[in-house]
């Protein structure tokens, strides 16, 4: 009896109305469904062999992040943190060069077209090159230290960020450029305060999409060489197959990578309210 | 053609303009043809025709994005050179800077006359000062444009007619001595069309400042201006078809101001929308629409 339901609003299809309580347990189940896997598969390798090292048990696994985070290894240094400080500095060095210049190159060439024609197809060119194929070439010119790390994150990452501002700022229209003339705006005042501002919040975006890739580039450079980070110690105690110190490292590279993740995209939701909505 | 003929200067000027544009391979493409227009200060001029035929070339040499390949193009009698705070404009779409705020689009062209992008921050203490006098300028435009209570919002959280009304404010708080407006209330719909149109006369009354209006509303066209132009590529010449756009028609609008809606009810309204509707026609055409009454689709469409 099409129209007489008590159901208004569909559950299920393109027309569902999610309950605000539907979507949280929604969003929670694949993580609870891969616990409970993880907890399956711990419990049967160990009831079959107590030794077993492939899937350790939570107590292990606690074991490991609280050796790894609050005891001090030989050294004297507590390992979690001084690995995360290590692999954070890169990062952020890494990916804060290239949002700069990646923002710099894509808002020139967007608007001058001098500078398009002569960067654009080198760029396009420059960004096929697959950056993990440069990683020796890096070593060899820049030594196994900070700098080779930091540069193949850039590498990596700035021209694909460079190609999104481009595109961004090539968006901005033809009447608010001339707008922007008329109100007595000189060149460099439409490039600065019209094309600037409006690519700006944008440049977080790309550099939210860049995440993954910056820290792919960055644990593959650490595991190659390195004396300290998270990627370094990951490849290290896996000669000793401790998974107990592996496993609890990547989810905590995953959850650093999450929080950057929400951290730019408060910043565009407080900072740029106007983004994605005033476009007319 | 000229409906009148007081002695210049002229606000604005045209004499012989053509516009051509390369074709691959074919010579040049005429899009406006010896276009002559001589629009004295303080006048309402509104520009109809077709779709394509030339009024948004028109535009560009007007505000300088372009210039033209034969002929001059004079405003306040000196040559267009380039984009000036001279001559102000008002689109139909993304008529604001989305990023600012009402307040801050206003502003704008008042901060970029005094200062450039490096002496903002070179005279900071002094540009707090005056950024004050800004904005309570800006804000008594807002005021006059019952805008005030929005000053802080932004762009997308007006509507359509309150965008424009920005926009106007935007434009003429830099007092332009030449305002145009390209089909700035094409996209609302017809009462706020009506408020937007009723708003633009009270702000002209005021300033008395020399508007060139596109539309593509030729009642909206008649009920504003006090002249009309019909640019037109539909007619001929004694040697064959038309090469380029020309003003076919340059007539005083019969009615005095204030505009009142009465006139829409005036026999001579009519008339006139008729007029105009018929050159913007297709010659071709012309013959189906008079056979088919005229009258019926006054007010209609041109393009």
């Amino acid at each position: 009896m099409p129209g007489h339901g008590r159901h208004t609003r569909r559950w299920y299809g393109i027309l569902a109305a999610m309950s605000g309580r539907a979507s949280l347990v929604l969003a929670v189940l694949p993580f609870a469904l891969l616990a409970a896997i993880y907890l399956y598969g711990s419990a049967a390798r160990h009831a079959e062999n107590p030794d077993d090292k492939v899937m350790p048990t939570v107590g292990q696994l606690a074991d490991g992040i609280w050796r790894a985070a609050f005891e001090a290894d030989r050294k004297g240094e507590y390992r979690l943190w001084v690995d995360t400080k290590a692999s954070l500095r890169r990062l952020a060095i890494g990916l804060g060069l290239a949002a700069l210049v990646g923002l710099a190159v894509g808002l020139n060439i967007g608007v001058l077209p001098i500078a398009r024609a002569a960067t654009y197809p080198f760029l396009i060119f420059f960004a096929k090159i697959p950056p993990l194929a440069l990683l020796p070439i890096l070593f060899i010119l820049f030594g196994v230290e900070e700098k080779a790390k930091i540069i193949l994150i850039f590498v990596g990452v700035a021209p694909v960020i460079a190609i999104d501002m481009y595109l961004r700022a090539r968006e901005i229209p033809y009447e608010q450029v001339v707008k922007a003339l008329t109100l007595g705006a000189s060149q460099p005042e439409v490039i600065y305060k019209v094309v600037l501002p409006q690519i700006f919040p944008k440049l977080l975006s790309a550099v939210r999409l860049s995440l993954g890739p910056a820290w792919l580039f960055l644990i593959a450079a650490e595991s190659i060489a390195a004396d300290v980070g998270l990627g370094y110690r990951i490849f290290v105690v896996r000669r000793y197959m401790a998974m107990d110190v592996i496993i609890p490292y990547v989810f905590w590279i995953t959850f650093l990578g999450y929080l950057m993740d929400l951290a730019l995209r408060l910043w565009m939701r407080w900072g740029f309210r106007w983004v994605g909505e005033g476009e007319k | 053609m000229s409906a009148t003929e007081p002695s210049g200067p002229w606000q604005l000027e045209l004499k012989q303009v053509v516009q051509e544009y390369p074709v691959k391979g074919a010579g040049w493409k005429r899009v406006l043809d010896s276009l002559d227009l001589r629009v004295p200060a303080g006048e309402l001029v509104a520009l109809v025709g077709p779709s394509g035929c030339g009024k948004s070339t028109l535009l560009r040499l007007l505000l300088g994005m372009e210039l033209p390949r034969t002929g001059e193009v004079l405003v306040d009698g000196k040559h267009v050179v380039g984009p000036s705070r001279e001559r102000g404009i008002v689109f139909q779409h993304y008529s604001l800077f989305p990023n600012l705020t009402v307040l801050d689009n206003v502003t704008y062209g008042l901060e970029l006359e005094e200062f450039t992008l490096l002496g903002k921050w070179v005279r900071y203490p002094r540009y707090r000062r005056r950024r004050k006098t800004f904005r309570s300028e800006a804000m008594h435009a807002l005021e006059k444009m019952r805008l005030a209570e929005h000053a802080h919002k932004y762009p997308f959280e007006l509507s359509g007619g309150m965008r424009q009304r920005v926009a106007i404010a935007q434009a003429m708080i830099m007092r332009p001595r030449l305002l145009m407006m390209d089909e700035p209330f094409g996209a609302l719909d017809y009462t706020t069309r009506y408020d937007l149109q009723l708003y633009l006369l009270d702000n002209f009354y005021q300033t008395r400042m020399t508007v060139l209006f596109i539309t593509h509303d030729l009642e909206e066209a008649v009920f504003l201006a006090d002249r009309i132009l019909v640019l037109s590529p539909y007619y001929v010449t004694d040697s064959g078809a038309a090469n380029g756009s020309r003003f076919l028609l340059d007539e005083r609008v019969p009615f005095p101001h204030p505009r009142v809606l009465a006139i829409k009810k005036d026999p001579r309204f009519g008339a006139l929308l008729e007029q105009i509707c018929e050159l913007g026609l297709d010659p071709s055409r012309r013959q189906l629409y008079r056979e088919r009454g005229p009258g019926q689709s006054a007010g209609g469409d041109a393009s």
